[in-house]
């Protein structure tokens, strides 16, 4: 049992998920649960494999194979230090929206419902596995399991949600089609799959130009997935328009995981010497990545709706992960790398957040949020929480990954990054309390506010199942940023070599 | 030069194909016709993988006596085997592709790109 | 010495606590309130048991959690925090008791929200008080902007919407924009944020760099009031006059400027201040900002804005004193710090009760007031003493400290803008003093009905205003407290 933990991780999920229409058909009642304890199944085999991990040296890893077919031949599983920290926050983020999800996608969706799950649980699947696999080929597979459903899930949403999909197919083919290129380049010039194996390999190809092609297809493909900005044009409408649940499972993991796949081929593919000293693209990228933060703000400052601007957000927080890693100095990479964690639950926070007050206003308008704060103090406190985050006000985690890429943009002289994360902090400033003067005042700007109409309302919060999960989650973010020297000490440092 | 492109032709037709469906992904307004240039293009990809596999005066990858057991006398089968799933995938992908259009002309009544904006109006 | 002692976290925690009290008790006024009061005793309590070991010369420190490789959220508990700490803490306690009266006279709505963050300001007041490094210092900081904004915006209308959005742009948007980016730079260039006596940069790093550090800390410290950054204060007085008095007495602008004198003394350090062009920045800025305030407060019309460029040049005085940066006038800027506090909350607590017992806010209109309600302003007149700073308030010393300190490392022009400063203060105090009791009766613009405030609303200025005078004969424990940190005997 305790050698196959790593296979379980991604079959809970698989298997129910799977099983999930056969059982709706005869008894809608028990998909709710049962999801939901695949998904603790999951998160129990994540916990045991964390256990084993850490009391393994820092820099070791468990693999599993597949079929016991050894690697190169077989597909390979992998867990180190980087990948189990995102295995924890994609089925942390999973279980919780699981639990938050129950009235919001009955409300929505009502018949669907049932069916809703297996796309759902589907998902978590090609995450995780896209997390775990060490194969660079599976991980193609994966990923389209995880685009096509996302696909399904996002066409259920409301309105526009239909052709906003059909964008999103069009684009995410063309990332998923753009990695599957670059990897055929690599196989070209190495005959192998296994990522393992390709860092074996490849310092003896740094000048061939096949594996440059590869690369640059492997990363453009990821940024196509990750809605790098001028990428992005797919991510606002599908996600703003997704159903909520769906929105807050894939807005928080979907663009991070594929910043993950970015990151470990820089790091474990190519090795930084490649990206960092073969390459010298640093700079031009850097400066990409901070356009699209400013971008991406500027954006979020011009929408009138509350998900769509979040998922402007999202642009903007892609550009610091992705800037961050291309700084090419430690700190910089390491706090892309604990962004990725931090931003998950964020996000998860603010979309759950919206997610309430959607569920109980009706809309996501911003003039709609008048008097929010007595009528729904938990869940805005926990936006508010969520929303600092953002902002990186300490002790939150968004303080602390802002500190690590500032740390690493100024010792890699990019001044024009540390301009854009601090603009975009601003804006976000500007963006949430934007929010806290509607919720606090009631109307907008151009009319008398009067507070004695707003103590008229009445305090009405959401079921206890949606602000539970919200409450974690804003405890979570405060606790990753008390903990962020553990986490940097036993996870991120030692994936990160030093340079 | 000349002789490199002929000697590797396939690897022409192969941008080739993806150019174009690229270009039908990327221009056509029309939902159906983007969706076969997504075929295009990923069958593009299965050409290029294949060609990447295959070698002169090989045979498939079957040991057969005639051949002996030097790996140089069969093709190599994990390009193919590759390709056999990125076949599920893409068709998969086109599934939904075309549900999706199928629900769109449903809803809006129409498979153009610009008709539909208009509706959104 | 160095004593480590949970303490200051107790100190913190007590007012943190009283939230929950307060809000499970917000129904009933009479319970909500003994907390409050309870938690306001308790909390000096603990700190004058603090201040017995801070007296002694010994340093209390305590460490809550390692949250970055080479920073931890830390408490250090010197004189200068202690100083902070105590003025804060007996000023809750008074402005506790004026808020009461006021916000029951006036039947204010949401007034268990109000205790609430009044409570949380103060937790946050604290953490800034006893941070030991550069870090936590922020974190409080920020926490303090952000509890003090439902209190800035407390009436809830069109005016209160427009001076809380000011007040959250200036606080946030420089604190972001330039403390965040400031404290970074500090610690990739040395490698720690923690205090100490003499500075954490070395001679390495380039005076270009450290100019551009100082200016980034001076001006990301908003709360301090240092021009430009200064237009949230009078934007911030739609405020209740209890509010105001704990921004400019107790709390708010209080941190700021402990921040940046904290900075300049333990960050840069007097030694890197004096041998460099570094002090004269600091001055410049500083001096300007007492000039510039002081000429516009003689404008104003408007009582309460009047007191908050009054408050504003004040605070720069403790910057420049800081700038100046000798012993003597680094422990008058810090002296000032609790001098100030308490005549500018009697002012304020003055303004108040003219406003409940009359309804006037012109000082145009208070002609002759004097006469109606003599004991408010006798308080008022001491209260603008201390301002000034002349004898028989506690003003006087601080001064004096200050003249003394820029004598001592020959910064002479120094001592002409504090001239220069302290007769137009008198020329914007004194016409309002001359004007309410030097009239004939026809002249007075109030009839014999008027009479003094109520009691709740007239206590707390003769409170504060017998402790101003008090503490003109008896500073001795601010005055040993800021002796103790910068080193003189």
């Amino acid at each position: 049992m305790a050698d196959q933990f790593l296979v379980l991780i991604v079959l809970f999920p698989l298997f129910v998920g799977l099983l999930i229409p056969i059982i709706a058909y005869f008894n809608k009642s028990v998909v709710w649960p049962l999801a939901i304890l695949s998904l603790i199944g999951s998160f129990w085999a994540v916990f045991n494999t964390a256990t084993q991990l850490l009391k393994l040296d820092p820099s070791s890893s468990i693999s599993y194979y597949l079929g016991n077919w050894m690697a190169p031949f077989g597909i390979e599983y992998v867990v180190d230090r980087f990948n189990i920290m995102v295995l924890f926050a994609i089925i942390c983020v999973s279980l919780l929206t699981t639990i938050f999800a129950k009235q919001v996608i009955e409300k929505e969706l009502g018949d669907n419902a049932a069916n809703f799950y297996s796309l759902f649980l589907l998902f978590i699947t090609g995450l995780l596995g896209i997390t775990i696999t060490g194969d660079a080929f599976n991980l193609y597979v994966l990923l389209e399991i995880a685009s096509l459903t996302s696909y399904g899930l996002i066409a259920l949403g409301r309105g526009r949600a239909l052709v906003a999909t059909f964008n999103y197919l069009i684009m995410g083919s063309m990332g998923a089609c753009f990695y599957l290129l670059g990897v055929g380049y690599l196989f070209i010039k190495t005959g192998t799959l296994n990522m393992d194996q390709l860092y074996d390999v490849l310092p003896l190809l740094f000048d061939s130009k096949a594996v440059l092609v590869g690369f640059v297809f492997i990363i453009l493909g990821m940024w196509v997935k990750m809605a790098f900005f001028p990428l992005h044009s797919w991510l606002p409408n599908a996600y703003s328009l997704a159903p909520t649940a769906a929105a807050c499972l894939m807005a928080p993991l979907m663009t991070k995981v594929s910043v993950y796949v970015m990151i470990r081929f820089m790091l474990n593919v190519f090795s930084t010497e490649y990206v960092y000293s073969v390459l010298t693209i640093n700079n031009i990228i850097v400066i990409m990545s901070s356009i699209a933060i400013i971008a991406g703000s500027i954006y979020a400052l011009s929408q009138k709706n509350l998900k769509k601007m979040l998922t402007f957000i999202i642009v903007a927080e892609i550009g610091y992960m992705v800037g961050g890693v291309w700084t090419g100095h430690v700190d910089g990479i390491r706090g892309a790398i604990y962004h990725i964690t931090a931003d998950a639950f964020m996000t998860l926070c603010l979309f759950m957040a919206v997610g309430c007050i959607v569920y109980r206003v009706g809309n996501d308008k911003l003039e709609s949020l008048k008097g929010i704060f007595k009528k729904m103090p938990i869940t805005m406190i926990c936006f508010l929480v969520g929303g600092f985050s953002v902002i990186g006000i300490p002790p939150t985690c968004g303080f602390f990954s802002k500190w690590y890429l500032i740390s690493g943009a100024f010792n890699s002289g990019a001044w024009y990054f540390i301009i854009a994360l601090i603009i975009s902090s601003l804006i976000n400033a500007v963006l949430f309390f934007r929010i806290i003067e509607i919720g606090f005042f009631g109307a907008m700007s151009n009319e008398k506010p009067d507070y004695k109409s707003l103590q008229s309302i009445k305090f009405n919060e959401v079921p206890i199942n949606m602000w539970l999960p919200l409450v974690i989650v804003s405890m979570i973010l405060i606790i990753l940023g008390i903990y962020t020297n553990e986490i940097m000490t036993n996870f991120i440092l030692n994936i990160v070599p030093m340079m | 030069m000349f002789e490199y492109l002929i000697t590797n032709y396939n690897y022409m037709v192969v941008v080739f194909l993806m150019m174009m469906g690229l270009w039908a992904m990327i221009a056509k307004k029309n939902l159906v016709k983007k969706c076969i240039g997504l075929v295009i293009f990923q069958t593009g990809i299965i050409l290029f993988y294949i060609s990447m596999g295959a070698k002169n005066n090989s045979t498939i990858p079957i040991i057969d006596p005639k051949y002996g057991e030097a790996a140089i006398n069969y093709a190599n089968p994990l390009t193919q085997i590759l390709m056999l799933t990125a076949i599920v995938v893409g068709v998969a992908t086109l599934g939904v592709g075309l549900m999706l259009v199928q629900r769109i002309y449903k809803e809006y009544g129409s498979i153009n790109e610009d008709r539909i904006l208009e509706k959104f109006k | 010495m160095t004593i480590v002692s949970n303490l200051p976290i107790y100190a913190m925690l007590v007012s943190f606590l009283t939230i929950f009290p307060i809000i499970i008790f917000g129904k009933n006024q009479n319970v909500r309130e003994v907390f409050t009061f309870i938690a306001a005793f308790t909390k000096l309590y603990i700190l004058f048991n603090l201040a017995k070991f801070v007296l002694d010369g010994n340093v209390v420190v305590c460490k809550l959690i390692q949250v970055l490789s080479f920073i931890s959220i830390d408490f250090k508990v010197d004189g200068f925090g202690m100083l902070l700490a105590i003025v804060a803490s007996s000023l809750w306690i008074v402005t506790s008791l004026y808020s009461i009266g006021y916000m029951r006279s006036l039947k204010e709505h949401a007034q268990t929200r109000y205790f609430c963050c009044f409570a949380l300001a103060l937790s946050a007041t604290m953490g800034v008080a006893f941070s030991a490094n550069l870090l936590t210092m922020y974190l409080f900081y920020e926490l303090l902007s952000l509890s003090t904004y439902p209190l800035v915006t407390h009436n809830q209308d069109q005016d209160a919407r427009t001076g809380g959005r000011k007040y959250l742009t200036y606080l946030l948007g420089t604190s972001i924009g330039l403390v965040l980016p400031a404290m970074i730079i500090t610690y990739n260039l040395t490698g720690t944020l923690s205090f100490n006596e003499m500075g954490i940069f070395g001679n390495s790093i380039q005076i270009g760099t450290l100019t551009i550090l100082l200016i980034m800390y001076l001006f990301g410290f908003a709360k301090a009031g240092l021009l430009p950054f200064h237009s949230w204060l009078p934007g911030a007085m739609v405020a209740p006059t209890p509010v105001s008095s704990l921004l400019h007495a107790v709390a708010v602008v209080k941190v700021g400027v402990f921040c940046i004198v904290r900075i300049l003394t333990q960050i840069f350090g007097i030694n890197l201040l004096s041998s460099t062009h570094l002090g004269t920045i600091v001055c410049v800025i500083a001096g300007l900002t007492v000039l510039v305030s002081s000429l516009v407060a003689i404008s104003q019309d408007n009582l309460k804005r009047l007191l908050a460029f009054s408050t504003i040049g004040q605070l720069g005085y403790i910057v420049l004193a800081a700038g100046v940066a000798s012993k003597l006038s680094v422990t008058g800027s810090m002296l000032h710090i609790s001098m100030h506090a308490f005549g500018k909350i009697t002012l304020f607590f003055c303004a108040g009760a003219i406003y409940v017992a009359t309804g006037k806010k012109y000082i145009s209109q208070m002609v002759g007031i004097g006469r109606r309600m003599p004991f408010t302003m006798v308080a008022f007149f001491i209260g603008s003493l201390s301002i000034i700073g002349l004898p028989l308030a506690g003003g006087f010393l601080s001064k004096w400290y200050m003249v003394l300190g820029t004598l001592d490392v020959g910064k002479s022009w120094v001592m002409v803008i504090y001239l220069i400063s302290s007769f137009l203060n008198v020329a914007y105090f004194f016409p309002i003093i001359y004007k309410a009791f030097f009239c004939t009766d026809n002249e007075s613009l109030f009839p014999n009905e008027i009479k003094e405030a109520p009691l709740a609303a007239l206590l707390p200025p003769l409170v504060t205003a017998s402790i101003t005078v008090a503490l003109f004969i008896f500073p001795d424990i601010f005055l040993n407290l800021a002796k103790i940190v910068v080193g003189v005997n």
